[in-house]
Parts: C-alpha cells; structure tokens; sequence
C-alpha cells in the first residue's frame, strides 16, 4: 500500500507555528502600541523588523508550499468546507505578503527612516506624499482587523473539525509527528 | 487501523458525542475565541477608556485650538529651512552617530510656536521652537525638535495633559478659567518650580538669536559601548538682543517670523550644536529640572541655515520632527515624556496627513517679497 501522507511537511509546519507566534505578536503589538504612551516607541521598535522578517518568511514559506507534497483533505470537509478552506489559506497568504509590504509603503510615504536595528535600515519604496501615507496608514489598520478575523475563523474552524467532527484535523498541522488512527 | 490509513477517515471505535458533550465543546470553543478577540481588545485598550492614549491628547490640542485641515495639532505656525551641520569631529568620543564624525550633513527644518492655531498674531512671550533633520551620509536620519524654554513645565505626560486641559479657554468667557490653572499647579508643585526657572530666563527678540534646547535628557553610545547621558542646545553665533515686550509690532501679525526670514536672506544663520554631559546621579527622567551648573559642555560643531521657505513649498511641512527617530550611537533616556512625544506627534501627522492643506500664514509670496 502507498502511504499517503496525513501531515504536512517538518518544514510546512515549522513555518507555520512559527510565524503564526509571529503574526499573533504583531497584531498584539500592533493594537497596543496605537494605544500607548509609554510603550510606543519600544513597540514601534520591535513592529518594523518583525513585519521585515515576516515579509521574508512569507516568500520562503510559499517558494517552499510550492515544492512540498501536501496531504489531502480530511474526508470529513464538504466541498464547501475545502472551497472555505483554500480561500481562506489564499487570503492569509496575500495577507502575510501585502501587509508587511502596506507598512514598509507607508512608513516609505510618510519620509520616516525604516530602522530595522541600529544603522541597519531599509530603502523607501515609495516617494514621499501624506496623501498617500494617510490612505496606507488607514490600509495598514483595515487589512490588521481582517488578518485577525480571518486568524479566528480559521482557528474556530480547525477546533470545531477537532474537538466536534473529531476527525484529527489539528493533527496535520501538530508540531509533533502524528500516525493516523 | 494500520498507520499507513488515509488521515481523516472516521475512527469507528469512537464513541458518538452525546448532545451535552457536543453544547459542551461547541462552548468550550466559543470561550477560547472569545478569550482571544477580549485580549486584544484589552491590548487596544477597549477596557481603559479613560486611560491616556495619544488619540485623546491630540483630541485635547484639539479643543483647545480648533481643528485646522492640514496643520500639526501644536507647533502650527512656522517656516521652513535649510542648509548644513559642519561637525568638528568632538562629538566622536561621546557617540558614535556618524553625523559627529567631522565634515558637513544636510539639515532641512522648521521654526514654529507653540500652540495649535496656525495664524496666531506673533508675541515674543510664545514658546518658539525648531524642529531639525539631519541627512547622515550612510542613509540614517536624526531629528529633534527643540523649544526656547530652559527647562519643560511639566515632569510626566499626564501633566502635559493635565496643563494643557487646564489652560483650555472657557466656551463662554473664550478664556481660560484661572481657577483651573491654579487647581493643576497646586497639585503639581515641580510646574511651579519649572515656571520659575523659565520666568528668570531672558527671552531674546527673535527666533534668529534664541538658544533652543532638547530639553529631555537622552544617552549617547560610544565605539566601545559606553554609554552617557546627555542633553543638548543650539547657542545662537547671532549676538543675544534681549526682547524688548514694550516696542510695537507695528500691527504686523507676523514679525517675528518676518524677521527671521530677513536675517536669513541677510545672511546665513548660525548655531553652535553644545553637549552637555550629565553625571552619574543627574536626573534624565525628568525634563523640569535643569542640571547642576559646571557640567561639561561640548561644542560638537555648527549649524548654518541659509535658506527660508514657506511650508507650502518645503518638504519639512511633511515631515514629523519626532525626537525618538534617532541615529546609531543616541539612544532615548528613561524620561516618560519621550515616548509620549512621539507617540502623540505621530498621531497628529497622521491626522493632518490625509486633510487639504491650508494656505500657511507665512505664504510663498510673502517670502519673496523679502528678497527684492
């Protein structure tokens, strides 16, 4: 019998526990550093290089996604499920790729230096125009509330097939080699 | 069941759910969301509504000086600049930033008042301020923004807020109400104290020859690691001329600034860039007090402005002068007000960035009528 594979790959999974820390994080500092007095300055200087890496993660992430072999879906999904599923997944993509970029835009129009640490710092990608950052500004905000939505459906979904469907959905994804059965 | 099974295909030997187990689970679940979306509403501060954001400090600039589309919240009216620092080198063995390495850095800036209404009639008893930008030559960028005063009034945000509400006129009288202000300074006694440093202090009759200062206290980094705090001020070349308060303005509301745009295009201006390096017990988290007297100054190189802009037409009117964006080799201090400052000034350029941009009052004609 060929073994068809039930988890998805050591480097998939590591990916995405890592930069779903990431993520989480960044949308925890996020809202909270738009808050804050005290903090701001040490949470704006901890949000500019997370989202950098993020950006580059998000490109080795999916150049690795494309070249990984990946287990099918659960025969527990409707087909509506899977449709949910794939474009959610799309959407989660484009989020990890286009916010980074949105706030390096952003920071870009607004002429602010984007510091990663230290001298270290990027390149604007964008010229200098208010206008322009006062739309990326409230960008950067709409697109973070609908990561965090999207991060709770997905979340709810995954415990939902787990803990009610029962079907070892969560098992895919553990950071632990799991066998199915 | 054998491991090598499809994943997903349903384990007969489970149980069914019975429906408590199930309203059970689907609850448990509807906790654990909650629970998360409820953090991050506390983290955005949904559950404080009364605690200080930048948002309702700006609200307060706000009501105090009406909403003006396009216009920073405080420090509204101004003029820009430009020319270059010339460091002499001295700065190298405080910090390492590059702009004290010796040799020139383009500066663009802003001279300003205090206060949030951009066509306030100039008086020589308003705080005047500079906000400056240094283009370092690897790329990295240092920005202050320094006012006249000697020391700062207050020690903590919450008492900027507190002043700043006190001093908020009243929607009858169309003044503030005196009361207020001596409920605030009687509850802050190091304001009373500040205004009595700042009281002492001769006010000179321009912007052109005003000593600006940092104010708060920041570290510098050497080569090595080592770290000092420091504040620092520009000392005008320009000789001092004390204000003379009693002399007309000759009902020109803009002759402060029409002054300084004359002088400029007299001759370049000039301020000495001077150090001052703090001791080990010198407070830094507190700008109110000024430190002992005998410290050690350092001259670390000159500043030259040569040319005069209206903001129209400058690319300082689009800049935040926030003291926090700092090169490699400064660092902030612990005093609270830092943060608060770039928190609150990053909320009123992001609240003036996306408004129609007013005429200035200091328009482009203007400056150019000086120059024939």
């Amino acid at each position: 019998m060929t073994a068809e594979r039930e988890q998805f790959t050591v480097s998939m999974r590591f990916l995405h526990w890592l930069m779903a820390a990431m993520v989480l994080t960044m949308l925890g500092i996020g809202v909270a550093m738009v808050a804050s007095l005290a903090d701001y300055h040490a949470l704006v200087s901890l949000h500019r290089p997370l989202g950098i890496i993020i950006l580059l993660l998000v490109v080795v992430r999916y150049v690795n996604r494309r070249f990984s072999a990946l287990p099918p879906f659960p025969a527990t999904m409707s087909s509506r499920e899977r449709f949910a599923a794939s474009a959610s997944e799309l959407l989660l993509y484009t989020l990890l790729f286009v916010q980074p970029l949105v706030g390096w835009g952003m920071l870009s129009a607004a002429r602010y230096p984007i510091v990663l640490y230290g001298s270290l710092h990027l390149f604007p990608i964008l010229p200098h125009s208010v206008m322009l950052y006062a739309v990326l500004r409230k960008t950067h905000t709409v697109l973070a509330y609908l990561f965090f939505l999207t991060f709770i459906a997905h979340f709810g979904a995954v415990l939902f097939h787990t803990l009610i469907v029962r079907d070892g959905m969560l098992d895919r994804m553990a950071p632990r080699r799991v066998r199915a059965g | 069941m054998s491991p090598s099974e499809p994943a997903g295909s349903t384990d007969n030997h489970t149980p069914p759910l019975t429906t408590g187990s199930r309203l059970g689970r689907l609850a448990g679940i509807g906790v654990v969301l909650l629970g998360v979306a409820g953090a991050f509403l506390y983290l955005g501060g949904w559950f404080t509504p009364h605690a200080l954001t930048p948002a309702r400090f700006v609200d307060a600039f706000e009501r105090v000086a009406g909403i003006h589309s396009g216009f920073r919240r405080n420090h509204a009216k101004g003029v820009c600049v430009s020319g270059f620092f010339e460091s002499n080198g001295q700065g190298t063995r405080l910090s390492k930033a590059v702009v004290f390495r010796t040799g020139r850095t383009s500066v663009i800036g802003r001279f300003s008042f205090g206060g949030g209404n951009p066509y306030v009639a100039d008086a020589r008893d308003m705080v005047r301020g500079v906000g400056l930008l240094f283009w370092l030559s690897d790329g990295e960028e240092w920005r202050t923004a320094m006012i006249n005063l000697p020391v700062f009034p207050v020690k903590t945000p919450q008492a900027f807020f507190d002043n700043l509400v006190a001093g908020q006129p009243d929607p009858q009288t169309h003044k503030p109400d005196p009361e207020k202000m001596e409920t605030f300074l009687a509850r802050h006694p190091e304001a009373v104290q500040a205004m009595k440093i700042i009281k002492s202090h001769s006010v000179s009759s321009g912007f052109e020859n005003s000593t600006y200062n940092g104010l708060n206290a920041f570290r510098f980094v050497d080569v090595g690691g080592a770290s000092i705090p420091v504040r620092w001020s520009m000392v005008p070349v320009q000789p001092f001329v004390a204000a003379n308060t009693t002399a007309a303005d000759q009902g020109d509301k803009n002759f402060l600034f029409d002054a300084l745009i004359a002088s400029i295009l007299q001759r370049p201006l000039q301020w000495h860039l001077m150090i001052t390096v703090g001791q080990p017990g010198d407070v830094t988290d507190d700008a109110s007090i000024p430190w002992p007297d005998g410290r050690e100054q350092v001259d670390v190189g000159t500043l030259t402005l040569d040319s005069v802009e209206s903001e129209e037409t400058s690319p300082a009117r689009d800049i935040n002068f926030d003291p926090l964006v700092l090169p490699a080799g400064m660092a902030p201090s612990d005093d609270p007000l830092l943060s608060a400052r770039s928190a609150v000034y990053s909320q009123s350029f992001t609240r003036r960035a996306g408004e129609t941009k007013k005429p200035s009052a200091i328009t482009p004609s203007q400056v150019r009528r000086k120059q024939r």
